[in-house]
């Protein structure tokens, strides 16, 4: 079947777009819900259930609340960039979502229709670049604010997406190295050739992992916000519906990140252990069943950020940066060698990057892993810049002793 | 002597952040399904590990006899022991020479909630209540007069006894 073309392309990519919208933002107004009922829970309380049958309608009060809150313009700040900055940070958030496939072709009266709102040739660098536009909400709502806390907050944001990004993007660099294709429906086809990308690239995936809730700004890296420390961080002179801006844009972030993993790691819509569900021809059905899959798998994900909220504890910003630029990045950077010399050797051995490459690399990795965090990760303490000094003053004072 | 700055070493050999970190996940996923403390408040005011103790001090009560007038004599004794001097006693005397309170109000705003107007009364006509479901809409309401506290109905506080002090 030929792909969708002229009038019935326009007609059904604005649905899609604007379907696609609709359930992020659905998905987006529950898992406010299921962050505040998994806080409760994993605290051993009940979390929010008046509003409607488990408190589900929980969000629409909250969203009600915040329509109809005082909206406060502060006298200090700088007028326009304060306006902006909430739309700044929420457009980018909506619209990485829009490359990332979420399931298998579906057939239409007027042709084959792909499931992602634009195919984009470039998807994964359109990712990578978008994302990185909303670091210009965060650090112009930190400076319009005119405030010491959303500017420290701000400043914070912007030094740890940049930092992040870096160990992100390299992470990713594997999966395009080893699936030879920056187009995520094409990465997807390789995973569902092969095998799950997460076990001949788990070093990679870990990293992206760890990179990708600094990225969105979830703990244990929310130090753009910091509750403790900087009242609410960049967003602290926000209210109403400019705040809830912010809010659902970290929201949008965390689930676009989630099903960012999903494709690059995890099979996309691929369903695991069968083959009936990525070849033509394509159903309603199959549709409908790669549909769930994806979902299934992102808002597992979506569901990890919530449970390592309840559990991890803040860094500290010198520990952040050390975490990122002295540990992420070299290990992305070595991953990425063995990545290309791996994908080198398997063809030169003519085994290819197929099933049995990947499942070769699997076992490189599983000697990776154990030098990684039974090794490497023992003994060490992340300190920032003043660990050395620390640990020279140690070993002088036990030196004293004996 | 010389100022020292004790600095304590971290136990570095035992340190691994990986484990550490799937260690207190696996614990929080307990956690998740470990049974619920949360009182669900207005529909149950018990728990399965929690009562109120019949020693809860609260709102006031007058016990009445069994013509239904208050048991109060008028003695004078409760406003006397009041340390937050809450209680305003006007005495009277009727036809048969019997003390009753002409007038007999609680400023439950003022109350420390001591119990010692309960302890003192040789009637035992005035209580502490265990009752703590007190709003009202204005402040006058918390006035409380004689009228009212006869009215009440909830459970009498049964204070703390020296001679059982553990409440056995």
């Amino acid at each position: 079947m030929n792909p969708v073309t002229g009038w019935a392309f326009l007609i059904l990519s604005s649905l899609k777009a604007a379907s696609l919208l609709g359930l992020l933002f659905l998905i987006i107004a529950v898992w406010t819900l299921v962050e505040r009922r998994g806080a409760g829970f994993i605290q051993n309380r009940l979390g929010p259930n008046r509003v409607g049958p488990q408190g589900l309608f929980q969000p629409v009060a909250d969203g009600l609340k915040n329509f109809v809150k005082e909206e406060t313009l502060p006298p200090f700040s700088d007028r326009l960039l304060f306006l902006l900055a909430p739309m700044m940070a929420f457009v980018p958030a909506f619209l990485t979502f829009s490359v990332i496939p979420f399931a298998a072709p579906l057939p239409t009266p007027w042709g084959l229709l792909g499931m992602q709102v634009a195919d984009l040739p470039v998807g994964f660098l359109f990712i990578l670049a978008i994302s990185s536009l909303g670091v210009y909400g965060f650090v112009l709502a930190g400076w319009s604010s005119n405030s010491k806390y959303s500017l420290l907050g701000g400043l914070r944001g912007s030094a740890q997406l940049i930092s992040y990004e870096i160990a992100m993007g390299l992470a990713a660099v594997s999966v395009l190295v080893f699936s030879g294709n920056i187009t995520l429906g094409e990465i997807i086809t390789r995973q569902q050739q092969s095998t799950w990308f997460v076990l001949p690239l788990f070093i990679a995936f870990f990293v992206f992992l760890i990179a990708a809730y600094a990225e969105t700004n979830r703990l244990p890296f929310d130090l753009p916000e910091a509750e403790s420390e900087l009242v609410a961080g960049y967003h602290t002179e926000y209210s109403a519906m400019k705040f809830a801006m912010f809010y659902l844009s970290e929201y949008s972030n965390m689930l676009t990140a989630s099903g960012l993993i999903v494709c690059l790691f995890f099979g996309g819509w691929d369903i695991p252990f069968t083959s009936w569900d990525n070849s033509a021809p394509w159903t309603v059905w199959k549709s409908l069943t790669t549909f769930c899959a994806f979902w299934g798998k992102t808002l597992s994900f979506y569901f990890l950020y919530v449970w390592v909220r309840w559990t991890l504890p803040r860094f500290r910003f010198d520990q952040l940066m050390d975490l990122g630029w002295k540990v992420l990045l070299p290990t992305a950077l070595a991953f990425v060698m063995v990545v290309g010399v791996a994908v080198w050797a398997l063809d030169a051995s003519g085994i290819g990057a197929g099933a049995r490459g990947a499942l070769i690399l699997a076992v490189v990795n599983v000697a990776l892993g154990f030098l990684l965090f039974r090794v490497l990760d023992r003994n060490r303490v992340l300190g920032g810049a003043g660990n050395r000094r620390r640990a020279e003053s140690h070993r002088a004072a036990a030196g004293r002793e004996a | 002597m010389a100022v020292t700055v004790k600095t304590l070493r971290r136990p570095e050999s035992s340190s691994s952040y990986v484990e550490a970190t799937i260690r207190g996940m696996a614990l929080t996923l307990r956690h998740l399904f470990q049974p619920k403390w949360t009182m669900q408040y207005p529909e149950q005011k018990t728990a399965r590990d929690w009562t109120i103790s019949p020693r809860f001090r609260g709102t006031h009560r007058m016990s009445v006899d069994e013509t239904g007038a208050a048991r109060c004599v008028a003695c004078g004794l409760c406003p006397q022991v009041c340390p937050a001097n809450c209680i305003r006693l006007v005495p009277a005397e009727d036809a048969q020479g019997n003390r009753y309170a002409a007038v007999y109000e609680i400023d439950e705003f003022r109350c420390v909630f001591c119990g010692y107007c309960q302890e003192v009364c040789p009637e035992e006509a005035i209580h502490v209540g265990v009752h703590y479901e007190n709003a009202e809409y204005s402040r006058d309401r918390f006035v409380y007069d004689i009228a009212r506290l006869t009215t009440q109905t909830h459970e009498v506080s049964s204070l703390w006894d020296p001679g059982d002090p553990k409440g056995e």
